[in-house]
C-alpha cells in the first residue's frame, strides 16, 4: 500500500540514526555533553509531535502541554523511586496516567473554543504544577530525587513509537476526521463525524505522549521539581508547533531540534541567551509567517522533486 | 410504505431568550418530493434548516424522520440516520483537497478502528481503499474527478457549490437540505444547478428541500413550497398558488395601499 512506500525507509533511517549515535557514545568519541544533547532533542520532539497532534491536526488551541509533561514525570518518578519497578514499566504508566488526565481535562474544557480553550488548559496545568508543589511525598517545594534512567536507547525507541503512531493515526480516516474538525467544525458535524469524540481522543493521545516524555524528561536530571513545569514550558513546547507551522509534522520535528540546539548552546552565553533566542524566534516568524514548513511534510518535497506537477499532500 | 411522510415536522418551534425565531412550525414531506423552502430574510428559513439537522434543539414540537424522533439529537446523529445538508455560505474543507472533503463523508460508514489504523491491520488498508475507491466514483458521479487532488479552496465559486452538494450526497442520505444552492451564482451556473439538482434526485432517490431566493429556480423545480415570514408559516401550496397568494405578495411586496387612488 502507499503507507508502507515510506514506512520502511523511515525505519531504515531509524535504525540507521540510533545505530551511529549508539555507536559514537558507546565508543565515547561523543561525550556527555553532547548525548545529553541528544536525548534532551528527542524529548522535545516527543513534546512537539504530541502537541501538534492537538494544535496541528485537531486545531485545538492548548496551551498547558506541561501539565502532562509534569503527570507523565511525577508518576513515572513514584513508579521507579517509590515503588521501585522497572523505568520501561515507568515510562508506560507515566503515559497512561498522563493520557487519563487528558481525558479529565478534555471532557469538560473541548467543549470550549479558541482563546477559552486555551485559557482552560494553561489553567489546568497551572493546577496540576499546584497539585505536585503541596504533596509532601513527592517532595514540595524542594523536588524530588530521581535516578538517572534515561538512555539514548530509551528516548530513541520511545521517539520512534511516537511519530509512527502519529503518523499513522493522522494518515487514516481517524486523522482526516481530525483535521475536518480543524477545517470547518460545523461542516465536520454535518458530515456524521463525532467531533468531540476526536477532539478528545486527539488530547488523550497527546498527553498520553506528553507523559512519555515527562517519564523520560524525569529519570533524565536526578531531580524534579514543580518549578520545571511552569507555563513557560507549556510554551516553549507551543513555540516548537507554531515555529515548525501549524499542521506540519516535519515542521514540529524540525524546530524541536533546532531550537533544542541553538538554547543548548546559548547556555554558554547566560547574559544574552534569552535575548538571542528571542531574536531567532521573532526572525523566523517574520521571514516564514507559516513557521518553517508552513503546511507541508518534508516528504511532499520529494513528490516535488519526482513529479514536477505536483500533486496530494499529507504526505502518503 | 407510499403514505407514509419521510419527514413530519410537528409544531415545532425555537425561542432565543424571548425571540421566537420559529415557532409552529408544520411541514410535512413525503419520499422522493422536491419542496421549497422560502420567505424574507429572516424569516428564520436557515433556523428551521439548523432545527432539522440538530444544531439547534427545538424548544417545542417534534420532528418526526422516517418514523423516529430525531429532535434532540446531535447533528453528526442525524446526519447518520440519513438527513444531510450544504450551507449558506459554503463551509468546505478549504485545506483538504477535493477527494478528501468527500472522504470525510465516507467517514462513517467505513469501520476500521483508531488502534487498526496504528498498527496498520489489513482492516486499515482495506477500509481506506475503499474509501478511497468509493470517494473517486463519486467525484466522476459529478464530473469533478478532473480537481481530485485541488485544494477546495482554488476551486472556482460554481464548482465549490457543486462540491458541497457531492459531500453531502456522499453521507448517503435520504433527505437532502439544500440552503441556498444558487446564491451567487451567474444565470448559467443556476440553469445546470437546476440540472444538477434534477440529476441526483433521480439518481439517489431523494427527498430535497431547498431554501432559495431565486424565484425562477423556486418555481421551476419545486413540486411544493412553503412560505415562511416572521418565524410562522404563511402559506403552503404549488408554485402557482404561492405566486398568487394574497398573503405571500404582501410579504414580498408589502401591503397594498387601497385608498391611494380613491
Amino acid at each position: 500500500m502507499k503507507k508502507s512506500k515510506q514506512f520502511w525507509p523511515f525505519i531504515v533511517v531509524a535504525v540507521l540514526v540510533y545505530a551511529v549515535v549508539q555507536f559514537l557514545i558507546s565508543a565515547e568519541i561523543i561525550n556527555q555533553f553532547y548525548s545529553n544533547t541528544l536525548i534532551l532533542i528527542a524529548i522535545n520532539i516527543i513534546l512537539a509531535v504530541s502537541l501538534h497532534l492537538v494544535i496541528g491536526i485537531t486545531g485545538q488551541f492548548s496551551i498547558g502541554h506541561a501539565g502532562f509533561l509534569a503527570v507523565g514525570a511525577y508518576i513515572s518518578a513514584i513508579v521507579t523511586m517509590k515503588l521501585h519497578l522497572p523505568f520501561v514499566v515507568a515510562i508506560i504508566i507515566g503515559g497512561i496516567v498522563a493520557a487519563l488526565a487528558g481525558l479529565i481535562v478534555g471532557i469538560p474544557s473541548l467543549r470550549l473554543k479558541g482563546d477559552y480553550l486555551a485559557i482552560a488548559t494553561l489553567g489546568f496545568a497551572e493546577i496540576i504544577r499546584i497539585v505536585f508543589l503541596n504533596i509532601d511525598a513527592v517532595g514540595g517545594a524542594a523536588g524530588m530525587q530521581v535516578s538517572h534512567l534515561t538512555t539514548w536507547t530509551y528516548a530513541f525507541v520511545c521517539l520512534v513509537i511516537t511519530l509512527v503512531v502519529i503518523v499513522n493515526f493522522t494518515n487514516s480516516r481517524h486523522g482526516l476526521a481530525a483535521i475536518s474538525v480543524r477545517e470547518n467544525e460545523i461542516a465536520s458535524d454535518a458530515m456524521g463525524i463525532n467531533t468531540t469524540y476526536y477532539k478528545v481522543i486527539a488530547f488523550a493521545i497527546g498527553s498520553f505522549f506528553a507523559g512519555v516524555a515527562g517519564a523520560l524528561f524525569s529519570h533524565n536530571f536526578y531531580i524534579i521539581q514543580p518549578s520545571q513545569f511552569g507555563f513557560l514550558k507549556s510554551f516553549d513546547i507551543l513555540i516548537f508547533v507554531v515555529l515548525g507551522g501549524l499542521g506540519s509534522l516535519s515542521g514540529a520535528v524540525l524546530s524541536a531540534i533546532l531550537l533544542t540546539v541553538v538554547s543548548t548552546y546559548l547556555q554558554g552565553y547566560p547574559e544574552t541567551r534569552m535575548i538571542i533566542y528571542s531574536l531567532v524566534l521573532i526572525l523566523v516568524m517574520l521571514y516564514r509567517p507559516k513557521g518553517l514548513m508552513g503546511t507541508m511534510e518534508i516528504t511532499d518535497y520529494f513528490k516535488l522533486w519526482r513529479t514536477p506537477k505536483g500533486g496530494g499532500q499529507h504526505g502518503k | 410504505m407510499e403514505n407514509k411522510p419521510l419527514l413530519e415536522v410537528k409544531n415545532t418551534g425555537i425561542q432565543f431568550g424571548g425571540l421566537k425565531a420559529v415557532q409552529n412550525l408544520n411541514m410535512v414531506l413525503n419520499q422522493g418530493e422536491l419542496v421549497g423552502l422560502i420567505g424574507p430574510n429572516g424569516a428564520g428559513k436557515t433556523t428551521s434548516f439548523n432545527l432539522l439537522t440538530g444544531v439547534y434543539v427545538p424548544t417545542e414540537g417534534d420532528i418526526i424522520f422516517n418514523g423516529e424522533r430525531v429532535n434532540g439529537l446531535p447533528p453528526f446523529k442525524v446526519t447518520r440516520k440519513g438527513i444531510s445538508r450544504t450551507f449558506q455560505n459554503i463551509r468546505l474543507f478549504n485545506d483538504l483537497s477535493v477527494l478528501e472533503n468527500v472522504k470525510v463523508a465516507y467517514h462513517s460508514l467505513a469501520k476500521h478502528n483508531i488502534l487498526s489504523s496504528v498498527l496498520r491491520l489489513p482492516s486499515h488498508f482495506k477500509g481506506e481503499q475503499e474509501m478511497e475507491e468509493k470517494s473517486i466514483e463519486f467525484l466522476k458521479i459529478f464530473s469533478l474527478d478532473k480537481y481530485k487532488d485541488e485544494l477546495a479552496k482554488n476551486l472556482p465559486y460554481g464548482q465549490q457549490r457543486r462540491l458541497e452538494i457531492a459531500r453531502a450526497l456522499a453521507t448517503g442520505p435520504k433527505l437532502l437540505l439544500l440552503d441556498e444552492p444558487a446564491a451567487g451564482m451567474n444565470p448559467q451556473e443556476t440553469k445546470d444547478l437546476m440540472d444538477l439538482i434534477a440529476f441526483i434526485r433521480n439518481k439517489f432517490d431523494l427527498t430535497i428541500l431547498l431554501i432559495e431566493h431565486d424565484m425562477n429556480l423556486v418555481m421551476g423545480v419545486c413540486e411544493r413550497i412553503y412560505v415562511l415570514d416572521h418565524g410562522q408559516l404563511l402559506a403552503e401550496g404549488s408554485p402557482e398558488e404561492i405566486r398568487n397568494h394574497p398573503k405571500v405578495i404582501e410579504a414580498y411586496l408589502g401591503e397594498e395601499v387601497h385608498d391611494v387612488n380613491a
